[in-house]
Formats: structure tokens, C-alpha cells, sequence
């Protein structure tokens, strides 16, 4: 409760921030300060102290499973912020306003990660929606941006309306949006109105999160959109969207597990092999992160198969591996100037410590052991098989990692071992300690998860 | 009259909005579309409202089954509201630099 309240205080001050302060480092500053500040209060959350009380009649509840999301969502923007937000200056002249929008979008986030009835798991993935179509069109002038803009959104409500319609279906048949309510459901047979809006939630959570055969906006609009508000899209919400849809399932159609597990096992699938195979014939390497997170999705399906304790951890970590390994990609290649494989010809010469850490990275999300990318998919691949059936997706999705391997080391190939002069980019030494850091940590979720994981039982 | 009625009303609208997101290929249109499935979801969700009402109603005269349900339909339409207005600055911005709001523009981005 902290947190919502406050992020949506702080997107209100860094509105106003815009007008009163002249210089943009003192925006900057602001928007630092003021995730930093959400941090502590969300960790202090965790350890009890809660400053507003406010009874929510039980639509919300701010159990551990959403606390450390949050807490896991406030420091990966606190490091984006840090490392990307210099780069926010180049997209346009509002500038204060696209911190005031990201900030309105962590209060989405804390309404998705913590929902207890669907009216706000509805709130929450317009609150953070809406201000992502205005992030993809913040470069006016382009015609790729503005492209990118009108099609996420055409498409985004055209997916919030199949599920309001679930959502009013599951209405009709059960009478209450509580997801306990819901999953206390014990008809022996779902009418049909019930079956059709769990179908209708699917479809649209899948659409979120960018799950096959619902994915075709994805790689456009992550494409089109500032490479800055990418990096943001790509990692901080897909993780919430995928938290709700976690959520969702366990709290409400637990009780149909059965029933929709094959559905999902095959959502998977597709997940899987479009987002791999697709991403190997890329030749941008922003268009393959954006394939390479449609992939990465398939694997965060695979928790939602099991829907056990592993999946649940596993998750978590997954997120954190993820969002960690892409953003720092993303930071790097905000700064070069060709988004080609051929623009990273001979980076390692010219910025080695650079060109180390997205190293970490690429290797983290291709899940070579050590870093938190292997565990993650470990504790995924472990979750599907406590299920004790469905083997073929466990040995497809190891598979499908090791086709991964291919897209990911191509940049690393190209950075080490081809000739090339890449044009010189300006860092600074923030910069640079954020990316160090943001490797180590990488590297230490890979050989401890427990730092992470022991928080989740706290 | 029976809840029946209602739903194949609401599923009406709901579809006319589908196809003609599917099929129309100015921006204004589809997005008009999209409102109609939302409205279409309001009509529904009063519809079933009233009857999970009158459904307790029997029992306890009391009662405030089915009030969330039309609670529901204000926050549609202030969602809907805060949507329209982001999506025609969209398509404004758009009109600005192409001056057509038609979406077979939309296919750049592929290459």
C-alpha cells in the first residue's frame, strides 16, 4: 500500500517537476531520488511498517509474493533510471513528463502484483497501458514511432475489450469479481459462460505478454518505439503482466488446472519455437531482443504450466535475471549509433569494460550455468517436471535454450572477433558502475538465488 | 424479460465491434469499433448485475448482490474515457506527419 500511494504522488510531483525546475539534471535527480525513496518504503513495507492503512474490502492484498515484486520492479527502474536516463533527452523535449509516465506505470505495477479482484487486475493493466502507448509515440517527428504507437495501441484496447468481455462472462456465472470466490468455485461442470470468459482472460493476458500466437505486435512495436521506452517495456512490465497472469490463474481457475493445462502446455510451444527461430534470421539487434523477449516469454509459461511452489520462486527469479541482463543490453545499445550485429564489429576493443558486462548479460539470458539466467530456466524446467507429465515440453524448451545460444553469441562473436572500427560513444563513470554492478549481481543470483529466494519466505 | 435476451444483444455488439476491427481499415473506424465492445461489455455487465440482484433479492430484501457489477461499468467508462483520449492524440500526431488516417500505412515497420 506504500508504494501505490506514493508512485502515484511521485508521477504527480515529476509533472509539476517539469515547470518548476529549469536544469534537466534536477529532473533527473528528482526521479532518482523519488524511486529510491520507493524502494525504502516498499522495503519497509516488507518489514512491517505500513503508513497508510486504508481497508480495501479485500480487493487488494500485499502478500510477500507481491511485495518483493515490487521491490524487485523498483530496483530494476532505480538501475534503468540510472543507467538510461541521460538517454531519455535525446527522444524529445518533455522530459520530466516521461519519468512522471514511467512513475504512473509502477503504480499499474502495484495494482497487477497485488490484486485480489479482477476489477483491479482491470485498472491496473490500463494504468499501465495507457501511458506506454504515450511513451512508444514520444518521438513525434517519426514516422516509426508514431507507426508503432497507433498499432500497440489499436491493438492493446482491442485486447482490453475481449477481457472485459471474460471478465463480464466470469461475472454472469459466478456473480463476484474475488478471485477467492472465484476459485472457490466446486460446480463439478463450468457452464459455458464461465469456460468462454476464462478463454477470453487468457487470450487478452496472453496478448500482454506477448505470448504466441498473440505476439504479432510485439517485434513492431518494441522496434518502433524509442529504444529507451523499449528497454522499459521489454523487461519491467512484461515481468508484472506475467506476475497478474501468474496470479490470476492460481488464485482463480486453480480448480481447472487440469482442463487448461494442455491449452497452455501448447501456448508454450508455439511461444517457444516463434520467438527462438524467428529471432536467429534478425539483423538488427533491436528487432532480436524483441523476438528474444517473446522467447523469454515462453520460458515464464512454463510457470504458469506447473503452477507449483518451484514455478512461483522460479518466477520471481526469472524475472529478476531477465529484466536485469536486458536492460543492461539495452543501455549499451541505446548508446550505439547501428543497431545492426555489424555495429558491435570490434566494440571489445574499443570499450572493453562495455563490452564485458553485455557479455554477463547475453550469457545470462542464454542460460550458460553461473549466471541468475541458468537458474532461472533451471527452476522453470524443474517446475514443469514436478507436474510428472508432458516430458516432450521440457526436452523441447532445452531445445529451444540451446537454439538461443546461437542469436545471443552472435553479438558476442561480433564484439570479440570481427574487425571493426564502431563509432566512439560518451559514458560516464555512473554509467559504467551501474553496468558493473548490475553484472555482478547477475553473476551472484546465478551462484546464491537464495538472496533472492530466502526474501519470498520472510 | 430473461437474461438470454441480453446476452445475445451484448454478443451482437460485441462481434459487429470484432469484425469491424478486423476488417475496416480507417483509424477512427476501428477505433470507434473498440467502443462499441466496450459498451457492449457494460450492457452486459448491468444485465447481470440485475439478475444476481433478483436472484438474492428473494431470499433477503436487503440484499446488495450485484452492485459491483454496475461499479464496474463507471470505472469501463472512465478507463474508456482516459483510452479516447490518449488514442485521438495518437491519431492526430499521426494525420500530422502522414495526413491520412488510413492504416494500410501501418506496414513499415516489417522490414
Amino acid at each position: 500500500m506504500n508504494a501505490l500511494l506514493l508512485s502515484a504522488i511521485l508521477g504527480v510531483v515529476m509533472m509539476f517537476s517539469g515547470i518548476l525546475l529549469k536544469s534537466k539534471a534536477a529532473v533527473r535527480n528528482l526521479a532518482i531520488a523519488g524511486i529510491s525513496i520507493l524502494l525504502l518504503v516498499n522495503i519497509l513495507e516488507m518489514s512491517g511498517t505500513v503508513f497508510f492503512r486504508i481497508d480495501t474490502k479485500g480487493m487488494m492484498a500485499f502478500d510477500n509474493f507481491a511485495l518483493l515484486f515490487n521491490s524487485i520492479a523498483f530496483i530494476s527502474t532505480l538501475l534503468y533510471l540510472l543507467l538510461s536516463a541521460r538517454d531519455m533527452e535525446k527522444v524529445g523535449v518533455n522530459y520530466a513528463e516521461y519519468f512522471a509516465l514511467i512513475f504512473f506505470i509502477l503504480c499499474g505495477i502495484t495494482l497487477t502484483s497485488s490484486f485480489r479482484s479482477l476489477l483491479i487486475l482491470f485498472l491496473g493493466i490500463e494504468i499501465i497501458s495507457i501511458p506506454l502507448y504515450i511513451l512508444t509515440g514520444s518521438d513525434k517527428r517519426n514516422l516509426k514511432s508514431n507507426e508503432a504507437s497507433l498499432k500497440y495501441f489499436l491493438l492493446g484496447s482491442f485486447s482490453t475489450g475481449l477481457m472485459l468481455m471474460g471478465i463480464a462472462l466470469i461475472y454472469g456465472a459466478i456473480g463476484s469479481f474475488d478471485t477467492s470466490v472465484i476459485g472457490a468455485f466446486t460446480g463439478t461442470t463450468p457452464s459455458a459462460l464461465l469456460i468462454a470468459g476464462i478463454l477470453l482472460l487468457l487470450f487478452s493476458m496472453a496478448f500482454k505478454a506477448s505470448v504466441a500466437p498473440f505476439h504479432f505486435w510485439t517485434p513492431d512495436v518494441y522496434d518502433g518505439a524509442p529504444t529507451v521506452f523499449t528497454s522499459f517495456m521489454a523487461t519491467i512490465v512484461k515481468a508484472a503482466v506475467f506476475i497478474a497472469f501468474i496470479r490470476l490463474f492460481d488464485e482463480s481457475f486453480g480448480f481447472q488446472q487440469k482442463q487448461w493445462q494442455l491449452f497452455i502446455a501448447i501456448l508454450t510451444v508455439a511461444t517457444l519455437f516463434i520467438g527462438n527461430i524467428t529471432a536467429v534470421f534478425q539483423q538488427s539487434v533491436k528487432r532480436m531482443l524483441a523476438y528474444s523477449s517473446i522467447a523469454q516469454a515462453g520460458f515464464m509459461m512454463l510457470s504458469l504450466y506447473a503452477m507449483n511452489t518451484d514455478a512461483k520462486e522460479g518466477l520471481l527469479l526469472y524475472t529478476v535475471a531477465y529484466s536485469f541482463a536486458t536492460i543492461g543490453i539495452f543501455a549499451v545499445l541505446i548508446k550505439m549509433k547501428d543497431y545492426t550485429f555489424d555495429g558491435f564489429n570490434g566494440f571489445a576493443k574499443q570499450q572493453p569494460l562495455l563490452a564485458a558486462t553485455t557479455t554477463i548479460f547475453l550469457l545470462s539470458l542464454a542460460g550458460i550455468p553461473l549466471t541468475a539466467g541458468f537458474l532461472s530456466k533451471f527452476y522453470m524446467l524443474k517446475a514443469a517436471m514436478g507436474t510428472g507429465k508432458n516430458l516432450w515440453l521440457v526436452i523441447f524448451a532445452v531445445l529451444m535454450a540451446a537454439v538461443s545460444v546461437y542469436y545471443y553469441f552472435r553479438v558476442i562473436q561480433a564484439m570479440y572477433f570481427k574487425e571493426g572500427n564502431p563509432q566512439p560513444i560518451e559514458t560516464t563513470p555512473v554509467f559504467k558502475w551501474t553496468l558493473v554492478v548490475l553484472a555482478a549481481a547477475v553473476i551472484l543470483l546465478g551462484i546464491f538465488p537464495n538472496l533472492l529466494l530466502s526474501w519470498y519466505y520472510f | 424479460m430473461p437474461i438470454n435476451y441480453y446476452i445475445f444483444l451484448a454478443l451482437a455488439l460485441f462481434s459487429i465491434g470484432i469484425v469491424g476491427v478486423l476488417t475496416r481499415r480507417n483509424a477512427i473506424i476501428i477505433f470507434m469499433c473498440i467502443e462499441l465492445m466496450l459498451n457492449a461489455v457494460n450492457l452486459l455487465l448491468v444485465a447481470f448485475s440485475k439478475m444476481h440482484y433478483l436472484k438474492n433479492a428473494a431470499a433477503d430484501a436487503m440484499t446488495t448482490a450485484g452492485t459491483d457489477g454496475q461499479l464496474f461499468v463507471f470505472f469501463i467508462m472512465v478507463v474508456a474515457a482516459a483510452e479516447v483520449s490518449v488514442g485521438l492524440a495518437i491519431i492526430v500526431m499521426m494525420y500530422r506527419n502522414i495526413h491520412s488516417v488510413d492504416i494500410n500505412f501501418l506496414n513499415r515497420l516489417k522490414h
